[in-house]
């Protein structure tokens, strides 16, 4: 996440856009608004990062972030399907040097499955009930390769075998129930890079499945990310799939990035308290069982009336720090932390560093 | 929202009923210049298209399926007009407007039947050179044969009346053609040569020659009869004979080469072709009629649809004969069922119902005209006479008051029956529920289904003393177009049984049962019929039945069609025997 | 999937046996017990003032003389092994399977019900075709454009569609096509003999049926789309990068078509029992308008007949749906 710096700079600053950048994938000010009946929901605010191939970011948030939605703006899916009719959406997403946001619906189809591919988090629904495993892989490689049927099939029962499902000629002719969870994952994988693609989306892949499972296919996503050399988008709201696999991190709330920087430096320096909030609430190995784990008081915002000021501060325990009621009153903006690390947070850097040694790193 | 789509959609509906009805007039005047309707009721004042032409399909229509072609098997009053095209009776009626169509004339035989022994014995001569369709002759043993298996083997030809079973003689120890297979068969029909056929009756009876004109004298030769299943290969003795026949569906006639006109002064054997469909839609039937494309084979009018639409365009009126059909809408006072038995309570139901509600809810003036008498006008033997007048027909709650005072009462608690299934009917029984509690007579209405109403309900006497069953609505037409016909069913006492009764109001009086007995052995028509006046006459000086309407039907004449002329022999029917196509 | 089609079967034939002897109990055995002598119902069934003798010969001859297990028995075994009857000069023998005779006019039964089938399957199935094709269109563009113009036209009509009774719609579409503009003929003709005069009698018959069962269709496919569509594996197939035609068709329609089968099977299956009120608009000699003789005439051989064949076409319905069913559902197992 070199480029983070140049790229954060760049934030606000539109007339500089419409440039191909540097990196490899490079979002900028992306905007996300679904109008409703009720008011304009706005799932994505604002939010801006690069990556590079064979790098994992990780997006972190609660459900209703606006995480998911970046990722299926990324891929050109919001758009599609009933709610996806009067979306609005501003910004930039440029991905190997194309833009997206503006691009043709069709130009960006085409580059679905085949530069940028997505796991979604339970394969069960997301994998067709009424089609055969290989049939499935099949279909997607065959829309972007124009092969025959039985080449299509002899390179997904090599992709079975690569994400290590046993017997793949055999059980590629096997349907999605007949699965494992943990195989069903690994099949929905093989399908996902079955075109070799540059950017693969992992959107919670392991959060239906157990334990055990979920090691293996994130070891399974990192040791295929080494041999592809993608890049990874790892949507999550568990920290210790982050710690095990992201490069950096981008933490998401009210559908604003609220800390982003490289993993370590967010785990060992987290800026913001909802990050803190989100590091207590994690349980770990290492922790001795008697100490309780420390939830995020209260509910995610409405992402139609997101309250004003810093959109977290209903739920912040030190909204009251900073004085003149500005948590309240005024949006915080991104800044740079250190180097590549970026906070919005209206508490000062004395405050944060004063709160995290001393009331949360103790309790972690 | 919904209301206003289905208003438009109505509105498209009749807009193109409209439509259709415009272009069809339009269509009529196009074809055939020649046809311009002849007036409203032409075919009940004389033959209307009279034509000689032969050629086309004539096509009949009916909505239901009737009881058998067979002629030995039907009882419905256009099967007896119809059959006579393939099965020759030895009698029949002449082709005639209205009382006109009543007269009899020889069909089979060669003359009228000749009377002897006081009326109990009648002889009838063949004509000569009568053939089949398969070209073999007919003999008067094929006669005799016909009304054996059709009044005696009730077991498998179940649906004709059985009037020879009631009234030849040594009928009771006659087993029937199927179980008895000796030669001889009925001993009281004689057959002393090929062209002759003796009759030998229980008593004197004068109208037999009325008997006779039923289809079950016409032949039917015995080696070809299956019983049930002759209706599939009839044989022939008329001016057509089947090509094809599908039960329920469709029958075909075409004409039969062997049928000799000159021995048959009455048929033309005119269209090439007679198609008979079954169960079509009353609605198409209508259409079609209206089209003059097709007869409406039941000849009981036009749906009520079709009849605001006719009589409301002057135009499509002049194509309409409205007719009486020889029955009677009435009301039967149970005299078994108290305070009926009290001739006072009678007339005060008498006097009470409004007439003209009753007519309104059967359909207004065009499907009956107030009744005041039992005989309806087109058959012999009425006599104009109201014996309980009241004005403008609209019921006197005075004098009903009256003699419901005189017969001890101030008020009643009765029933009142009428069919399920017939919604004009169960109407007018309403609008006399509603004359009667004027008077202060209670009538709860009591429906059942048409199908049994005489096996099961109306007609079983002792239901209907059990239920308290006062009043019982009916209406009546006679098998054959006379007083006795019209008569003896529904007022004789002896005819009273205990299921399928018809006798509703139980009537048993001397007198009447005399006076039918009297007529029926006669000879004098004139006499006769003056006979079955005072039986008209007594009967309702004991007012035991309520005549409401006179029933009358609305035929559409198919504008196509030749020689079409409403007979009051087939209840107003047009006359089937020689109608023809003018083009096409 | 074999034993799995025997098992059916046989409990198909058990089932059947179940309708023939409660269709047989409700005609023949509760007038009975509602206190009717053999001799009334007998006497239904001869024309007027019958005779003792006559009333006996009847009740003998449609066998109401024995008690009714033994007239099952008799009915059963007809249709097994066929029966004689000896009614009048001969004695005819009615082959297996026999559904007996016409109390009313002495006719067979099943021959009567073999030459109607074709007129009704002519009607089921092409009216089918027809809902199913304009009824899942219209229900899948509904589907994709919710609240659209076009959405709400093909529900308006739908709705109609069901509101309108057939004897409406069929009335106006027999005076429209066979009198108006006369481009329909009205004459049934078998498809063996001329296929294309077969279609234009049926044609109107079809779309009045159609109309009826199309509003149904329309709002089960837009119902059934509306879900799929927002199903994670559709979101799948578009990650994929396939085109939209070919996610809404294969992807979409082929998941929420599997219900559809389900209740077009049925409707079949109940239809070859006859439509009644259409058959009767448009004139068409088929099962239905003989079960409407039937009940007329109270001719309980009929309505035994039709009854049975349209119990069985049910069952047979029921049981092709359910393998269709576990043929495009691979979820589903036979068992």
């Amino acid at each position: 996440m070199t480029e983070l710096s140049k790229t954060g700079a760049a934030v606000g600053e539109p007339t500089s856009g419409r440039q191909a950048p540097e990196a490899f994938l490079e979002v900028r000010d992306l905007k996300v608004h679904f109008p409703t009946d009720d008011g304009v929901v706005k799932s994505v605010d604002g939010v801006s990062f690069s990556l590079e191939k064979g790098q994992t970011l990780a997006i972190v948030g609660e459900s209703g972030s606006g995480k998911s939605v970046t990722s299926l703006a990324i891929m050109g899916l919001h758009r599609l399907g009933t709610r996806g009719k009067n979306v609005r959406m501003s910004g930039e997403i440029w991905l190997d040097g194309k833009e997206l946001v503006n691009a043709a619906p069709d130009e960006v189809r085409k580059l679905r499955g085949r530069e940028m591919a997505m796991i979604f988090q339970d394969p069960l629904s997301a994998m067709h009930p009424y089609y055969k495993i290989g049939d499935q892989i099949v279909e997607a490689y065959r829309v972007h390769h124009d092969v025959s049927k039985k080449v299509a099939r002899k390179r997904a029962i090599e992709m079975l075998d690569r994400v290590g499902i046993p017997e793949p000629a055999k059980r590629v002719d096997g349907y999605p129930h007949e699965f494992s969870g943990g195989m069903r994952q690994r099949a929905m994988i093989a399908m996902a890079l079955v075109n070799n693609p540059e950017l693969l989306i992992a959107d919670e892949p392991t959060t239906a499945l157990d334990v055990t499972v979920q090691a293996q296919i994130l070891d399974l996503i990192r040791d295929l990310q080494k041999e592809f050399g993608s890049a990874v988008i790892m949507i999550t709201h568990d920290l210790g799939v982050v710690a095990e696999i992201a490069d950096d991190v981008l933490v998401m709330y009210g559908g604003r990035c609220v800390e982003r920087g490289p993993a370590g430096e967010v785990f060992e320096q987290p800026q913001h308290p909802y990050t803190w909030g989100l590091l207590g609430s994690m349980p770990r190995i290492d922790r001795e069982t008697s100490e309780r784990l420390i939830p995020v008081k209260g509910s995610p915002p409405s992402l139609i009336n997101v309250p004003s000021g810093c959109a977290f501060n209903p739920r912040c325990p030190y909204a009251d720090i900073p004085k003149g009621n500005v948590t309240r009153t005024v949006r915080p903006e991104l800044e740079q932390v250190s180097t590549g690390h970026w906070s919005a947070c209206h508490l000062s850097a004395e405050d944060r560093q004063r709160i995290w040694t001393e009331e949360i790193a103790p309790k972690l | 929202m919904r209301r206003s789509a289905l208003a438009a959609i109505a509105a498209i509906g009749s807009a193109s009923l409209l439509i259709a009805g415009c272009s069809k007039a339009d269509d009529n005047k196009n074809e055939n210049g020649n046809t311009k309707s002849a007036g409203a009721n032409a075919a009940t004042k004389g033959v209307v298209n009279a034509s000689d032409k032969k050629g086309g399909t004539l096509t009949y229509e009916l909505s239901d399926v009737p009881d058998s072609f067979d002629p030995g098997n039907t009882y419905y009053a256009y099967m007896y007009n119809l059959s006579r095209l393939w099965a020759r009776p030895l009698m029949t009626f002449k082709p005639g407007a209205g009382e006109e169509g009543n007269t009899l004339v020889p069909d089979l035989a060669a003359g009228k039947g000749v009377p002897s022994d006081g009326g109990k014995t009648w002889t009838y001569k063949l004509r000569p050179g009568l053939k089949y369709e398969d070209g073999s002759p007919i003999t008067s043993k094929d006669v005799k044969y016909a009304v054996e298996r059709s009044n005696f083997a009730r077991d498998v030809l179940s649906l004709g009346p059985n009037y020879f079973q009631q009234f030849m003689a040594d009928a009771d120890k006659y087993k029937g053609p199927y179980k008895d297979k000796s030669a001889k068969g009925l001993s009281s029909i004689e057959t002393p040569d090929d062209t002759t056929v003796v009759f030998h009756l229980k008593q004197a009876f004068q109208e037999f020659d009325y008997l006779v004109a039923a289809p079950q004298t016409a032949p039917v030769p015995q080696a070809k009869d299956k019983g049930v299943d002759y209706v599939k290969h009839i044989v022939s003795s008329g001016s057509y004979k089947f090509q094809s026949y599908e039960d329920g569906k469709q029958a075909v006639l075409v004409r039969n080469e062997n049928w000799d006109a000159k021995t048959d002064p009455l048929r033309k054997q005119l269209p090439d072709k007679i198609v008979v469909n079954l169960k079509v839609n009353p609605e198409t039937i209508d259409q079609d009629v209206l089209a003059g494309k097709a007869i409406d084979l039941a000849g009981a009018g036009v749906q009520a649809s079709t009849q605001a639409d006719v009589v409301t365009d002057p135009d499509k009126k002049a194509g309409t004969d409205n007719t009486f059909g020889g029955r009677l809408v009435y009301m039967a006072i149970n005299t078994k069922v108290a305070p009926f038995d009290k001739i006072e309570c009678r007339k005060a139901v008498q006097y009470a119902i409004d007439k003209v509600s009753v007519q309104t809810a059967e359909g207004g003036p065009i499907r009956g005209e107030i009744a005041s008498t039992v005989l309806p006008p087109d058959i012999p033997g009425y006599a104009k006479s109201d014996v309980y007048a009241t004005s403008g027909n609209k019921g006197d709650v005075a004098k009903a008051k009256e003699q419901l005072k005189a017969c001890g009462k101030s008020s009643i608690s009765t029933n009142i029956s009428a069919r399920s299934d017939r919604p004009q009917e169960i109407d007018a029984a309403t609008a006399i529920i509603n004359s009667l509690k004027k008077v202060g007579i209670n009538a709860s209405l009591k429906q059942y289904p048409s199908g049994k109403y005489f096996t099961d309900y109306a007609g079983v006497p002792k239901f209907t003393e059990k239920q308290n069953l006062g009043l019982i609505m009916m209406q009546w037409g006679a098998d054959w177009p006379s007083g006795y016909g019209f008569l003896q069913q529904i007022l004789n006492g002896k005819a009273i049984s205990q299921s399928g009764n018809t006798n509703l109001a139980q009537y048993d009086n001397k007198d009447v049962n005399a006076l039918l007995g009297k007529a029926i052995g006669t000879q004098d028509t004139t006499e006769r019929n003056s006979l079955y006046t005072q039986i008209d006459k007594k009967t309702m000086d004991d007012a035991v039945l309520v005549p409401l309407t006179y029933f009358k039907v609305l035929l559409a004449r198919p504008q196509n069609y030749t020689n079409l002329v409403s007979t009051a022999a087939f209840s107003g029917q047009y006359d089937y025997l020689n109608i023809g196509v003018a083009s096409k | 999937m074999i034993s799995y089609i025997l098992r059916r079967t046989f409990a198909a034939v058990i089932l059947l046996l179940v309708v023939s002897a409660v269709t047989f109990a409700i005609f023949f055995l509760l007038p009975r017990l509602a206190g009717q002598t053999a001799d009334q119902l007998a006497q239904q069934y001869i024309g007027k003032a019958p005779s003792k003798a006559d009333i006996a010969a009847v009740k003998h001859n449609l066998g109401l003389d024995q008690p009714v297990y033994v007239q099952y028995w008799h009915f059963i075994k007809g249709i097994v092994a066929g029966a004689d009857y000896s009614i009048g000069p001969t004695t005819v023998h009615c082959d297996a399977p026999c559904f007996g005779y016409s109390f009313k006019n002495h006719q067979a039964v099943w021959p009567e019900l073999t030459s109607r089938l074709p007129i009704t399957l002519s009607l089921a199935v092409g009216a089918a075709v027809l809902w199913l094709v304009s009824g899942v269109i219209a229900g899948v563009i509904s589907a994709l454009k919710p609240r659209s113009v076009l959405d709400r036209a093909f529900m308006g009509i739908a709705l109609t569609g069901v509101s309108l009774p057939m004897f409406f719609t069929g009335n106006l579409a027999i005076l429209l096509f066979r009198y108006q503009w006369p481009i329909f003929g009205s004459e049934y003709v078998p498809l063996t003999e001329n296929p294309s005069q077969w279609a234009n009698t049926l044609f109107p018959a079809w779309c009045s049926l159609a109309l009826l069962y199309s509003a149904i269709y329309a709002r089960l496919t837009r119902s059934g789309m509306l879900e799929t569509m927002n199903e994670d594996f559709i979101r799948t197939a578009r990650a994929k990068g396939l085109r939209e035609g070919t996610v809404i068709t294969r992807h979409g329609l082929r998941a929420a078509l599997t219900p559809i089968i389900t209740v077009f099977g049925m409707d079949i299956g109940l239809l070859l029992g006859g439509a009644v009120i259409t058959e009767s608009v448009f004139s068409l000699h088929g099962i239905g308008q003989y079960a409407v003789q039937g009940i007329t005439d109270n001719d309980l051989p009929k309505i035994l007949g039709v009854t049975l064949l349209a119990a069985f076409f049910v069952v047979i319905a029921n049981l092709v749906v359910d393998v269709l069913y576990a043929a495009a559902d691979p979820r589903v197992r036979l068992s």
